[in-house]
């Protein structure tokens, strides 16, 4: 059914819009921004900043994030009254926040800030709170009770969006603080290390572990020898940091500030974002063809999602494809393949990653990710910390040469390069699968109904057999872990009902909008955001010569030189990994 | 009864969260939801521990620390305050030897401070545990304390 339109007048402009519209979204309409910190579009309006207050003729002061417009409604957006409410709020705001603005991770792109700037607050009345002591988290995911504003973004996208509810509000009034189940450190309980959290605080009340320093002193030490590796995701966001609009592909200036960063070798996470294609893919046509009871297939690239899985769905980690992540691929060459390729001492090397994404620094951490028999990638640095880097070092970005990755670990093609958005690994699995069952290539590379900002996404893609016959490959796309949520539950329910799943193939990335949204990201982003993001990485697919992963000739040669083959026993030890199964209060290993 | 049949005592639907959650508490010796309770709860209703922890320490009547045999809830509202509630909760202090919040040594008593508890007509007022006392004074609130201790085994 379609909404009624209401007409109503903002400022004295008339505006109509459909019932339902809340008058923060009507006035928005009308060209005025109205303020606010807790209301961000991506989630449902909770109500407790109280900064879009406007006020309505004949009513009075209202919220406007959470108010419906009514029929002939006319607000007020800016009179006196509603400017003193809003300064009240925001002195009080204030009063109880650590503004330690010059040294805080989100200086020049705090909400709080911003809008105490925009409303002339030189002076705050109230006395300050007590401060909490600052506990040391530790972890990846980090916090600072003295700057929370308790606006519920974090509480809101931990538990709706991702479905993880590791994050709820603790105690009441004066006394309430944002924390976990039994009030647990961050690192100690079942937080995945998405960092949604992260990216949806309007403050700097949540921010990542920062490991820029490592890296330094590693490209400081003449002795060691340090290559980068950096995710799909990153060359459609970095560019943000540096004033270009989201979505714009930075592939060139990227490895070119890497370079000029001092980084002794510059290769390339597309890389192996087609090696684990070959992996994932073979793994996934053996599966299907040999009629394998383990279906659905599910992608493990992203490793919120792992956790997540050995947390909440341990029961299905025998159907998670055993191939290990791009990054841990890249890490576990890096010291084995490419040292006997340079003839160097793989003791000496130390791996860097520059990845969209903070679970990716407790990915590097797992224990097994150990298969080079040296940490496989020491240090993972998110996009937010490279453009940090890239800033410190004076290197202007705008005027940075284009210029490739280098070759032996470093060239890809357009498969590799949608990992970074939903579906794109499904796609890119799609592309070389049809070349594994059929021996013949794909006409039509394009897979649009695994593309875009749905939810879940579902697609049936014939595929023909040898045999003449054709498999109606049912596959399920999934991003945001709420949304993942969703499917598992259908699967795990159809396999409790029959002993079988429909699906062939299933994606899950943990964060909305896959790895272009991920919780290392630029910060400010919407879902829009996330999806100009993906575009740009589908316009690199476009542009390069090779659209398939079995196409890249370095692939081709890793495997002539050094693997064998897909799936072969040097790369099930190189490339493959296993899962656990974690407990519920701590996600600590129970195997 | 075992924590699991005190849960299971009322259907598992979310209405019932509170209800269950002061049943499990009053079982309590120390007057608390430990973790093993709070879990227990959760997964009857399916709900995330952090959701049902937040909601033990929202609510004043829970507490997620272990507390003394008797809870004292002296009324901190505005009528108590007028009939001389000050002095009952300086008494109360200096009797018990802790301050608000804490618990005495022996483990017996916990004393807390609380929004209005409705008898207004008998202000100051307290309440231990389920029952209210108004009209304190020193003399009488002594007296109440006292008659608590002795009722111990």
């Amino acid at each position: 059914m379609d909404a009624r339109d209401v007409s109503l007048t903002i400022n004295g402009v008339g505006v109509k819009v459909p019932e339902g519209t809340t008058i923060l979204q009507a006035a928005r309409t009308a060209g005025y921004e109205v303020p606010s910190l807790c209301f961000h579009p991506d989630l449902k309006p909770n109500g407790t900043c109280g900064m879009c207050v406007v006020e309505i003729e004949g009513v009075g002061v209202r919220r406007s994030c959470c108010t419906p417009i009514g029929e002939g409604m006319r607000v007020q957006t800016n009179t006196p009254r509603v400017m003193d409410t809003r300064r009240t709020l925001i002195e009080l705001i204030l009063a109880d926040h650590a503004a330690d603005c010059p040294i805080c991770d989100k200086h020049g792109k705090c909400d709080l800030q911003r809008i105490g700037q925009d409303l002339g607050i030189r002076e705050i009345r109230m006395p300050a709170k007590e401060g909490y002591s600052r506990r040391s988290d530790g972890g990846i995911v980090l916090r600072d009770p003295n700057k929370c504003i308790l606006c519920n973004r974090c509480v809101s996208v931990c538990t709706e969006v991702q479905g993880v509810a590791n994050l709820t509000r603790i105690g009441r009034g004066y006394h309430t603080k944002i924390g976990t189940a039994f009030d647990l450190t961050i690192e100690d309980s079942v937080c995945v290390n998405c960092g949604q959290c992260v990216v949806y605080c309007p403050v700097g009340a949540l921010s990542s572990r920062d490991d820029t320093r490592e890296v330094r002193r590693a490209l400081a030490d003449s002795r060691k020898h340090v290559v980068v590796q950096e995710a799909p995701a990153i060359r459609a966001a970095l560019g943000e940091e540096f004033g270009l609009p989201p979505g714009t592909v930075v592939s060139g200036r990227m490895h070119a500030a890497l370079r000029k960063l001092g980084f002794d070798r510059v290769f390339d996470t597309n890389f192996a974002a087609d090696v684990c294609i070959l992996e994932e893919g073979t793994e996934v046509v053996e599966r299907i063809v040999s009629g394998s009871p383990d279906l659905p297939v599910i992608t493990s690239c992203s490793p919120g999602w792992i956790k997540f899985m050995e947390t909440f769905y341990p029961g299905l980690r025998r159907l998670v494809s055993s191939a290990k992540s791009p990054q841990q691929m890249f890490g576990a060459l890096a010291k084995t393949y490419y040292p006997r390729e340079a003839g160097l001492d793989p003791a000496e090397i130390v791996s860097v990653s520059v990845m969209p994404c903070t679970a990716k620094k407790f990915e590097a951490d797992r224990p097994e990710m150990r298969s080079s028999g040296f940490k496989d990638v020491d240090f993972v640095l998110t996009t937010r910390e490279l453009a940090r880097m890239i800033k410190e070092s004076g290197i202007r970005f705008e005027d940075l040469e284009e210029a490739p990755a280098d070759e032996l670990m470093g060239s890809y093609t357009g498969a590799a390069t949608i990992f970074g958005a939903t579906g794109g690994v499904m796609e890119a699995a799609l592309r070389t699968a049809y070349h594994l069952v059929t021996g013949g290539e794909l006409e039509n590379v394009d897979i649009l109904p695994v593309r875009g900002m749905e939810g879940v996404k579902e697609a049936v893609v014939p595929l023909p057999l040898p045999d003449g016959g054709t498999l109606e490959l049912k596959v399920a796309v999934a991003h945001g872990l709420g949304n993942a949520r969703r499917i598992l539950d259908r699967i795990q329910a159809q396999l409790a009902a029959t002993g079988k799943s429909d699906y062939h193939f299933v994606e899950i990335m943990a964060c909305p909008g896959g790895c272009v949204g991920g919780g290392g990201q630029p910060f400010g982003s919407t879902l829009g955001t996330r999806e100009e993001r993906g575009s740009g990485l589908y316009g690199e697919d476009r542009s390069l010569r090779s659209r398939k992963s079995h196409e890249n000739p370095a692939v081709q040669r890793l495997y002539e030189t050094f693997l064998g083959s897909p799936c072969s026993e040097k790369a099930h030890h190189l490339l493959h990994t296993g899962y656990g199964q974690r407990e519920r209060v701590h996600g600590r290993s129970v195997d | 009864m075992t924590t699991r049949q005190i849960v299971r005592s009322l259907e598992p639907t979310q209405d019932n969260l509170l209800a269950i959650l002061h049943r499990v508490q009053n079982d309590s010796t120390r007057n608390f939801l430990d973790e093993p309770e709070i879990r227990e709860v959760a997964d009857y209703l399916e709900l995330p521990y952090s959701f049902v922890y937040g909601v033990a320490t929202f609510y004043s009547m829970f507490s997620v620390q272990p507390r003394g045999r008797h809870v004292v809830r002296v009324c901190a509202s505005p009528p108590c305050h007028l009939m001389g509630g000050r002095t009952i909760r300086d008494e109360l202090r200096e009797y018990l030897g802790v301050e608000f919040g804490d618990t005495t040594e022996d483990g017996l008593f916990t004393l807390e401070m609380s929004s209005c508890l409705g008898t207004c007509g008998i202000a100051p007022a307290m309440m231990i545990d389920g029952e209210i006392y108004g009209n304190l004074d020193g003399v009488r609130l002594r007296e109440i304390i006292d008659r608590k201790r002795r009722e111990e085994p």
